[in-house]
């Protein structure tokens, strides 16, 4: 009916091959990013903030940062915990000895960092994959988790090893700190997913992307079409620690602003992401977004459904989320073992489809 | 289960009717992952003691209480959910358990003008008022603890000069507190300090006890927490190290961290910040007005454990400076500004505790502008594996002040000046 193809022409290449080439989609698109720039920042306060929205957009801006990695180039890891830790101390450490420099830069620098270090931790992946890759990047996970504890350079020699994000602002809003407000908050880190979640997109359809995913099909396969492993695999561990650095930084100043390395790093955190890219969809991008978005927000709207309006007892309600989200996981990956991108490709195929099916 | 049916109809009327006019006391509880052994029985006595204060007194100064309870798992993340979705509920003082929490939550909770209260943990020196306004953390704080630990050696011993004092601790913030005092006191002291870390949760510490069986140091002080302490008492069983000899700080001093070693565990000693046991009159209050009445919260399976009765030590802290706050107000409903003066106004006395029906149960103390910290002192409890119980075998001992504050006072003014904050007090 409303949701079609017909009558939705194409006259030129860049409009055929626009992310959203049903205008339907488009608008919705649109609609989507007016609403979570021009009506949330008006109508969030702290609790929205700290409990829902920032943890989802930084969490999805990691998801994404895998799944460029995982579902895109094939190569599984289980390091993220401890690249977002890298990202953190990285901006941790811009922070307190430039504290002039601007809290983006120092949110991207520490970006970059764990790009390098990502790089490095991803040069075993030239030898080995599958597996014996994943126990690699968990070496790295365990490593970096150590490295920031031992090292007390990283916490500045602070008597109890944790880190303090000090205050910082853009355009006189504060940014980090306690003293930040929730649409502030709430918009750095909206920008900083809006951006990256184009970037990632482009990239992936672009030269890069498809020497990713011929890698991930059948590296021998797309050696031999002339795709160089060496540049694809280290591309993709690159951009990816990018990606899941600027979310550790985002995490550890903008949303938490005290972190200890291995409650907040641990390899949980590494888990938790790669959940989030299963059940959101391997290979897309809103399925991290997706995946995101119910791994962060379930359990709150669980706990808030089963403690806040039932009145249950706070320990049966905790164990009974972990049933419900276990079940739920089990039952998404029964239905649709692609993950909810599939699930909500299907359904866009249906309605299109809809009212006259074959 | 019908325990279970009528705590959840307590807590359904608690939600359905939050516009009273009541005294909130959020509870960041964990009554599940890796520490809820230690979670549930601080839980329930925090719980018990509010819901005793409902039904004997009508709550406080005519104004009924409530506790709000949030599942926090020890986790940080969780814990500032809860501390989140919880303030606008007219708060009054938060006790996160939890040190990781307490970080996140010093600079949050000070901006909302929310105290915090962290008995025995959180960041030390947040005893200096002048610069943690918002911050208490009496009766005493983990540098005390350090410093009575090495004052009960001192005082079994005339001098600790070449003897070796190994730190077992929690390779977290939690358990790197207390290394900066006991360096400054090996010093002092003359003392040989090593240190030897203990990973999270810290079920695996084989390596860290084959090191304490190599170099066969004279004690063996522990910041644990949780699984950890009992395993380290049991490994300590296994290289046969005299349970004397070892001594946890008051977070590894429970029934959770001795029972499961058995017998070997006779003889091992932690500090206590308060008294022990359940044979206090307020038990007897307790039972008629709150146990007897099926009101106990969680399985009501708790009392008198040493963690349960430090539930009730904090719930009864922050009762008398609500006690206190209205006082100086003259209101009976506060606001937690008004909490906050009065923590600041605080002062516990043996007559005001024995009134209480807790005589000798904590250490007498006063609290000021600048002083956040309490007394610090703490008494040494051993535990009698025969009996099952914990004795305490000793006074109150004080820290060592003139240590203890130079270091409070250097930290908190590097906070100061890291984080643009005014002293105030002047």
């Amino acid at each position: 009916m409303f949701y079609r193809e017909a009558g939705d022409f194409k006259t030129s290449y860049v409009a055929d091959s626009q992310t959203f080439p049903i205008a339907f989609d488009r608008m919705r698109y649109y609609l989507v990013l007016a609403v979570a720039v021009g009506i949330i920042p008006f109508v969030i306060n702290d609790y929205w903030a700290s409990a829902v929205m920032v943890p989802f957009l930084i969490w999805a801006i990691a998801a994404i940062g895998l799944n460029i990695l995982t579902g895109y180039c094939g190569q599984v890891s289980l390091g993220t915990g401890g690249f977002m830790a890298v990202g953190a101390y990285a901006c941790y450490k811009l922070m307190t000895a430039f504290p002039d420099l601007n809290i983006a830069i120092c949110v991207l620098l520490g970006g970059v960092i764990t790009a390098a270090v990502g790089v490095l931790f991803g040069l075993p992946s030239l030898r080995i994959k599958g597996f014996y890759l994943a126990v690699a990047t968990l070496a790295a996970q365990f490593f970096l988790v150590w490295l920031f504890n031992k090292v007390p350079w990283f916490y500045n020699y602070s008597a109890s090893g944790q880190i303090n994000a000090p205050e910082r602002t853009m355009f006189g809003y504060a940014i980090t700190g306690p003293n930040a407000d929730a649409a502030p908050k709430y918009l750095f880190c909206l920008a900083f997913l809006f951006v990256l979640a184009w970037l990632a997109r482009n990239l992936t359809r672009g030269t890069i992307g498809r020497s990713w995913m011929a890698i991930r099909d059948m590296d021998i396969a797309a050696e031999i079409i002339g795709v160089n492993p060496l540049k694809a695999k280290l591309t993709a561990f690159a951009v990816s620690s990018f990606f899941v650095g600027v979310a550790g930084a985002l995490f550890f100043s903008v949303y938490l602003g005290a972190v200890e390395v291995g409650e907040a790093f641990g390899i949980n955190q590494s888990f938790l992401v790669l959940f989030m890219i299963i059940i959101g969809g391997l290979g897309s991008i809103f399925g991290s977004l997706a995946g995101a978005a119910f791994i962060v927000l379930l359990p709150v709207l669980l706990k808030n459904v089963m403690v806040g309006s039932l009145g249950w007892d706070t320990a049966i309600a905790a164990h009974f989320e972990f049933v419900v989200l276990g079940g739920l996981i089990i039952f998404f990956l029964i239905v649709e073992p692609h993950g909810l991108a599939r699930l909500w490709q299907l359904a866009k195929e249906k309605l299109r489809l809809w009212p006259f099916p074959h | 289960m019908k325990k279970t049916l009528t705590s959840m109809a307590v807590a359904a009327t608690m939600v359905a009717a939050p516009v009273m006019a009541d005294l909130v006391y959020p509870s960041l509880s964990y009554r599940t992952g890796p520490y809820a052994a230690g979670g549930i029985p601080f839980a329930d006595g925090y719980a018990d003691y509010f819901t005793l204060l409902n039904e004997r007194d009508g709550g406080i100064g005519g104004v009924m209480t409530r506790v709000l309870e949030c599942e926090t798992g020890y986790n940080t993340q969780k814990g500032v959910e809860c501390y989140e979705s919880t303030k606008g509920e007219g708060s009054l003082v938060y006790q996160p358990l939890s040190t990781g929490i307490t970080y996140q939550l010093i600079p949050k909770a000070t901006a909302d003008g929310i105290p915090l209260h962290t008995m025995g943990y959180g960041r030390t020196s947040a005893a200096n008022g002048t610069v943690f306004s918002h911050v208490f953390n009496y009766p005493a704080n983990y540098w005390d603890a350090a410093s009575v630990a090495v004052n009960h050696l001192l005082g079994e011993y005339e001098s600790l000069e070449g003897k070796t004092i190994a730190l077992l601790y929690h390779n977290s913030a939690y358990g790197k507190e207390p290394i900066r005092t006991l360096e400054e006191l090996s010093a002092k002291h003359g003392f040989e300090l090593t240190t030897i870390a203990v990973d999270h949760p810290g079920q695996e510490q084989k390596s860290q006890w084959l090191q304490i069986r190599r170099e066969r140091p004279d004690y063996v002080v522990m910041w644990g927490w949780g699984v950890m302490n009992q395993v380290a008492v049991q490994e300590a069983a296994n290289i046969r190290f005299p349970m004397e000899n070892f001594i946890g700080n008051w977070w590894a001093g429970s029934e959770n961290d001795v029972i499961p070693a058995g017998m070997a565990a006779d003889g091992y000693k932690s500090l206590a910040m308060h008294s022990v046991g359940d044979d206090f009159p307020i038990y007897e209050d307790l039972k008629t007005h709150v146990f007897d009445k099926g009101l106990a919260a969680g399985a009501g399976d708790q009392h008198g454990t040493v963690l349960y009765n430090r539930g009730l030590y904090a719930a009864m802290l922050a009762a008398e400076a609500t006690r206190k706050a209205q006082e100086i107000h003259g209101v009976a409903d506060i606001t937690p500004a008004m909490m906050r003066d009065g923590m600041e106004a605080l002062e516990i006395t043996e007559a005001r505790m024995a009134e209480l029906g807790m005589p000798d149960f904590g250490p007498a103390f006063s609290v000021s502008c600048e002083d956040h910290g309490g007394s610090g002192a703490a008494k040494i409890q051993q535990w009698d594996a025969d009996t099952q119980t914990w004795t305490v075998i000793s006074d109150w001992i004080a820290p060592d002040a003139e240590v203890i504050n130079a270091l409070v006072t250097a930290d908190s003014e590097a906070f100061a000046a890291e984080n643009n904050i005014e002293t105030r007090c002047n």
